[in-house]
């Protein structure tokens, strides 16, 4: 019997849900390290947490067709990045992704929907990259869509597409955190001079 | 309710918003002519125009369609259209025939955006339209003999 309250709690942390929240740290957590270039770099390796989701890299290949799932095995049917990122002339994005998720009749999983729909320009890839290497990309107006520093933070911190990541719809697990930290740590990491990671 | 147009009919249903369109169509307004497939938009049997581009109807809840136009097999008008039914019964695409309603329409959609499809447009525009039979062969034929009509 004296195992019993401990079993109580074991039961009650397993039927508690998994809060995405908790899985990717704020800007407060980094305050200890002193050096500012280092606690930039550490933001921005905390702000991969999410870029290297399957939620985002899925829609960031390299290549010409996505990933889809969180084991990001190839698109089901397959499709091509097409000239506009919005898929084959007969068979574009919006042949099934309509502007919100639809959970299937069959009631296992969704169509995943957000309006616009589409993948990031190639240049945008980031399957395969470092962290490193993503940041630098993240930074360059030739390859990020002539942001700045500051439309960077307003895509991380408002974009629509950014945050269907924490809503992905039944059947795929959101990104960590949540689109409101990933902005917090945005504008921290640009704050202390949006260093990127060695 | 929900109200949309249906080859050029108003409609105005009352039935759940979340029903997908594929049901409406079959169940309610009796457009027997799009077909059940997979019902989780992998076979593309389903496939109707909205807004003149195709689109899965089984994964369409008609919430989705509000104020929208859709247009079923039964409705396709227009002189792609008509190629691609003239190519593909001079050489008998359909075997079963349960998805060449959906192969229709995605090469239809595919031909009015691409006169001229190469092989590689083909096989993107119809990647998504599977067919049981395996008809494959004759379909992308007939979809070259369609654009050759369109030509003149």
């Amino acid at each position: 019997m004296k195992h019993l309250p401990l079993l109580c709690i074991a039961a009650l942390m397993a039927a508690r849900p998994v809060l995405a929240q908790d899985t990717l740290s704020g800007p407060d957590a980094f305050e200890n390290i002193a050096d500012e270039s280092q606690r930039s770099a550490a933001m921005f390796t905390e702000i991969g947490k999410v870029l290297t989701n399957p939620r985002c890299l899925n829609c960031h290949p390299v290549g010409n067709s996505p990933t889809q799932g969180d084991d990001m095995h190839p698109h089901s049917p397959p499709v091509v990045r097409g000239d506009a990122d919005f898929g084959a002339p007969g068979m574009t994005c919006n042949t099934c992704h309509g502007p919100q998720n639809v959970t299937l009749t069959s009631g296992e999983g969704s169509i995943p929907g957000h309006e616009p729909w589409s993948l990031a320009p190639v240049s945008m890839g980031w399957v395969g990259k470092s962290l490193a290497e993503i940041c630098t990309q993240i930074k360059d107006p030739e390859r990020n869509g002539g942001r700045d520093l500051e439309a960077i933070y307003e895509h991380m911190a408002t974009d629509g597409l950014v945050g269907w990541g924490w809503d992905p719809g039944a059947g795929r697990s959101p990104a960590p955190g949540s689109q409101d930290v990933l902005g917090q740590l945005t504008r921290a990491w640009i704050d202390t001079g949006a260093v990127c990671p060695g | 309710m929900t109200k949309f147009t249906v080859n050029g009919r108003e409609v105005d249903l009352d039935i759940d918003p979340d029903t997908p369109l594929l049901w409406a169509l079959r169940d309610e307004l009796r457009l027997t002519g799009t077909k059940f497939g997979c019902g989780v938009a992998q076979c593309g049997a389903c496939t109707v125009m909205l807004d003149g581009m195709p689109r899965r109807s089984c994964v369409t809840p008609i919430s989705m369609v509000e104020g929208s136009e859709v247009t079923t097999i039964e409705g396709m008008e227009g002189p792609e259209i008509a190629a691609v039914q003239a190519a593909w019964e001079a050489i008998d695409v359909p075997q079963c025939g349960w998805c060449q309603s959906g192969q229709i329409m995605s090469a239809t959609a595919l031909l009015q955006q691409v006169s001229s499809p190469t092989d590689g447009d083909i096989n993107n525009a119809m990647a998504g339209n599977v067919c049981r039979c395996a008809t494959y062969v004759r379909i992308r034929q007939a979809i070259h003999d369609a654009a050759k009509t369109l030509e003149g």
